[in-house]
């Protein structure tokens, strides 16, 4: 598995998710930098990590989303090719409109990290297929603006295409008010696109990559990508 | 320009005077104005400052660098600094706070360190206070705003509430930074003929003069003093940070200041002072906001997110190109020189001369008059007698106890704040009274642990301030970690008040005394004064910082994972105190008596035996006994561990003082059974008491305590 790391000028998870993958996998990552116009030869999987790009001017990912690189990333993800964006990275992503969608202010009106439970909606996915669907799992958040929000139409839409991977949900599973850190509509997490090669998650598997921090559920990831890439 | 306008004392006027054997002009006069203010050459404790010994094998760089530097093995020095923030964040709380955060990464990144972790001393006025209230949300987004951005984790911190803050809240950031011990850059060696450049954001009118705002008490209406606080950007920091670090590693930094207080000035005489070398800087080059600014507003900008370095003359091509790679600006301002004079030049001509010594240490020490304060015979006539708790009514102490803002839960604070980026926390904030960071790819686990004490510093500043270094060194010793060194903050009132300025002495005696008892190498520090508003000065507030290290993983004990079946066991003398607990202050709304006194030799033993419980994994769970006393201490660890205890003992004393009493090396371990004959042994002669064994749902003492698990926690969290 070849994966190539983005870096925007105020991205702050990019090393964490090269040493999450390499320790988790044993390959090897590259990065690519925002005004590079295209990745690294052989490029399966692209990150967008979690940060402040731009210092989340104007609106988070929307500069980032106009930067030299994410033409190049749009391109891969046409061609098929694995895109997965974290927090920050995941707003990047909807401002490209490789996802649908828009992400607004925590219901809290506050930044909010902590460890939260998710629900793996569909492993029927390169991300999660070596969860097991229903499977909760547990990644932390940190973000400001990760309340997910779509008109309610093209909400039901996604919904039928089996598009949401992941929802926020107690230890047990159970979903609520209390247990939505952000205020998502439908306690969303995580969505892919259509053809399910373009990832956008707001909590962050990195994080949950190693015993000693607390949580290994994001290793799954890492290595349902690789076993994706492989057989492909 | 009178001298006194640009907040010179008669004397220092004169011995500038002296020095020059001219008239300084305005811009020198304001230069020196700011350069000789409290915040910036700590004339008024320069000498007490000299107690502290930096001593130690394991020290790289101790005082007299922007932040110390302690050895972790493999070849990495950890920096760590504390520094104060208060009197911005009592006039604008979000700015002053995001400064005070971008400003401690800074001193951390001089030294060439990545700035790894962030912690927070925060000391609020009354919480009833809705002007409290509105600076505490001020001082917590600033925080979060700041130090998640620019992607350095607050793993920790200490919050702390009295009457006493309000109207002058205090902000304290402690940061910590890594760096290979080949790469370290130091202030001190600058050579003649290199370059002076500044790198970051460009210069602006924010922040003019902040350091002489920070050397006088604040006034009733503080909005006055807007233009002397700074303005914050940590998308820049952040540049800033990764553009210096690529200087670092392509080796062309041959020295670096931060530019905090006094900015452009402050900073490269620093360096020329201690090179021992001059320096000539051209203003003209300096990269400005805005186009009409006057030269002594130049020197003295605090605009965030800048650094100086000196460089070689051959290496500016590298560094344009590394400043264009992060879009950030860069500018040569001037050149190192042999001979010794400090040089400023604009428009063509000289606009300031003056020699760096007598810019960074000839500021003459003021001789305040010092007088130990009458209210503590008054104070410590104080009865035991005089509060008393019935068996019946410890219950409900303990739940109103969990209640008290300062004990009870703080995650509406912490989970404001990126706890995890940078992936190394072990232990984040509220889980334990240390923070832990891994160091990646490596065994080693960075612990640390911040302490204040100001109601025990009020009653008996010397015990108190050697209780707050002890507090800490214990934390550090129950997780398994050895004591690497200590860092501290001195926020205290007014130095002209004989008293406050006796208590201030005292205060850096405990520490002083204290660090050097218990090994731990003071390597640097901050001082704070005149935090007095028209309501009165704050309480003596020396804040500390102690780090340790823990060899591996396996060498760690945890907080909050009792065991089903565990034994409680108590170790620690019988009798604490009740004199400036939160017990105290609970039942009778005021502080009195004495604090137990500092013993050294009991807390060494005490360290000895806590270390040795964690390298034998002797216990499964343990914790210190510090604010609220044992009782507080047990319902933390059951609501953490989500199990309850029921304890069956003779109490060996008076139950309140027990079980709400503090002060002295206490704590409490849970024992797996079959473990308790080796815990035993490592802690024979040291008193042990056991208090029962770990079960249930409940925290039950008969006749005493029989409180749920969810009472306690909802009480704790005060829902």
């Amino acid at each position: 598995m070849k994966t190539t790391v983005v870096i925007f000028p105020g991205s702050n998870c990019d090393r964490d998710v090269i040493h999450a993958i390499e320790k988790t996998t044993g390959t090897t990552v590259e990065t690519a930098w925002h005004r590079d116009t295209a990745l690294p030869k052989g490029t399966d999987l692209v990150v967008l990590p979690g940060g402040f790009s731009y210092g989340d001017y104007l609106r988070c990912g929307a500069l980032s989303a106009r930067s030299p690189i994410i033409e190049a990333v749009s391109e891969h993800a046409g061609k098929g090719g694995l895109v997965l964006g974290i927090c920050n990275g995941f707003q990047v992503l909807l401002e490209t409109h490789l996802l649908p969608g828009a992400v607004l202010t925590n219901k809290t009106l506050t930044f909010i990290c902590s460890k939260c439970y998710l629900r793996v909606e569909n492993n029927d996915s390169p991300f999660t297929s070596g969860y097991s669907s229903g499977q909760i799992v547990q990644f932390p958040i940190a973000h400001n603006d990760g309340l997910f929000f779509l008109p309610p139409d093209e909400l039901d839409e996604l919904e039928k295409n089996g598009q949401v991977l992941f929802r926020y949900c107690s230890r047990k599973g159970e979903m609520s008010e209390s247990f939505n850190p952000n205020g998502s509509l439908n306690h969303i997490a995580g969505i892919v696109n259509r053809r399910k090669n373009v990832l956008g998650l707001m909590p962050h598997p990195e994080r949950a990559s190693g015993a000693i921090l607390g949580g290994v559920d994001g290793i799954t990831m890492w290595n349902s990508i690789k076993q994706w890439v492989e057989r492909k | 320009m009178n001298y006194s306008e640009a907040g010179l004392k008669k004397n220092e006027y004169e011995k500038i005077k002296d020095t020059l054997q001219r008239e300084p002009n305005k811009t020198e006069m304001l230069i020196m104005g700011v350069m000789w203010s409290e915040h910036c050459c700590y004339k008024s404790t320069k000498d007490m400052l000299s107690m502290f010994s930096s001593k130690g094998k394991q020290v790289v760089a101790g005082p007299g660098e922007n932040a110390g530097i302690v050895d972790i093995g493999c070849n990495l020095g950890l920096a760590f600094k504390v520094e104060s923030h208060n009197h911005p964040s009592a006039v604008a709380p979000f700015q002053g706070a995001a400064t005070g955060v971008g400003g401690i990464i800074r001193d951390i990144l001089a030294l060439g360190a990545r700035p790894v972790a962030s912690l927070d001393g925060l000391f609020f006025g009354n919480i009833e206070n809705p002007k409290t209230r509105n600076l505490a949300e001020g001082i917590i987004r600033g925080i979060g705003g700041y130090g998640n951005a620019v992607g350095v984790p607050t793993v920790g911190g200490k919050t702390f509430y009295s009457r006493r803050y309000t109207g002058n809240p205090l902000v304290n950031a402690l940061n910590l930074g890594l760096v290979p011990k080949d790469k370290i850059v130091s202030s001190q060696t600058a050579k003649p003929g290199q370059l002076v450049v500044l790198l970051g954001s460009k210069t602006g009118r924010d922040g003019i003069a902040g350091a002489a705002f920070a050397s006088a008490n604040l006034a009733e209406d503080t909005k006055e003093s807007r233009p002397n606080i700074q303005i914050g950007d940590p998308f820049v920091e952040k540049l800033l940070i990764e553009a210096s670090l690529e200087l670092r590693d392509l080796g062309v930094i041959v020295s670096m200041q931060d530019m905090g207080a006094a900015g452009i000035t402050s900073s490269s005489s620093e360096i020329a002072a201690k090179s021992e070398v001059g320096m000539v800087l051209d203003f003209d080059r300096v990269p400005l906001r805005e186009p009409d600014m006057e030269p002594w507003e130049i020197a003295l900008s605090e605009s965030q997110e800048r650094m100086l370095l000196i460089i070689r003359e051959d290496d500016i091509d590298t560094v344009t190109k590394v400043a264009r790679k992060w879009d950030i600006d860069h500018a040569v301002i001037g050149h190192v020189t042999e001979e010794k004079d400090y040089l400023i030049r604009f428009n063509g001509e000289i606009i300031a001369n003056l020699p760096p010594d007598l810019i960074g240490e000839g500021c003459p020490s003021p001789e305040w008059p010092m007088k130990r304060p009458g209210y503590l015979d008054e104070k410590w006539k104080f009865d035991a007698e005089a509060l008393q708790t019935e068996h019946e009514e410890l219950g409900n102490t303990l739940i109103k106890l969990l209640k008290n803002p300062g004990l009870s839960d703080k995650s509406w604070i912490y989970r404001q704040y990126d706890s995890m980026v940078q992936t190394n926390t072990v232990e984040g904030p509220g889980n334990r009274d240390v923070s832990i960071i891994r160091v990646k790819d490596r065994d080693q686990l960075i612990a640390v642990s911040m302490e204040a004490d100001p109601l025990k510093c009020e009653l008996e500043p010397y015990q108190g301030a050697a209780e707050t270094v002890a507090k800490a060194a214990r934390s550090l010793a129950v997780c398994g970690a050895d004591l690497l060194g200590m860092t501290n903050c001195l926020n205290f009132a007014s130095p002209e008040d004989p008293s406050q300025y006796w208590v201030l002495n005292e205060c850096i005696r405990g520490l002083a005394d204290s660090c050097r008892e218990l090994d731990c190498p003071v390597v640097s520090g901050n001082v704070s004064l005149y935090n007095e508003t028209v309501m009165g000065g704050i309480l003596p507030t020396p804040l500390v910082g102690i780090t340790g290290l823990i060899e591996n993983e396996n060498r760690m004990l945890p907080s909050g994972n009792w065991q089903e079946g565990n034994f409680l066991v108590y170790a620690g003398i019988p009798n604490p105190s009740v004199a400036g607990s939160y017990y105290q202050q609970q039942i009778m709304g005021d502080i009195w008596g004495r604090p137990l006194p500092f013993s050294p030799s009991a807390e060494m033993d005490f360290m000895k035996r806590a270390l040795k419980t964690a390298r034998n994994k002797a216990a499964s769970s343990g914790r210190v006994i510090k604010g609220g006393g044992l009782a507080v201490t047990i319902a933390k660890e059951a609501i953490k561990s989500g199990t309850g205890v029921k304890m069956d003992f003779v109490i060996p004393t008076r139950a309140d003082i027990f079980f709400f009493g503090e002060g002295g090396p206490r704590a409490i371990f849970s024992v797996p059974k079959e473990k308790i004959v080796p815990f035993k042994h490592i802690w024979s002669g040291f008193p042990l008491l056991q208090l029962g064994e770990i079960k249930g749902s409940r925290v039950v003492l008969p006749g005493i305590f029989d409180i749920s698990l969810k009472e306690l926690e909802t009480s704790w969290r005060n829902e």
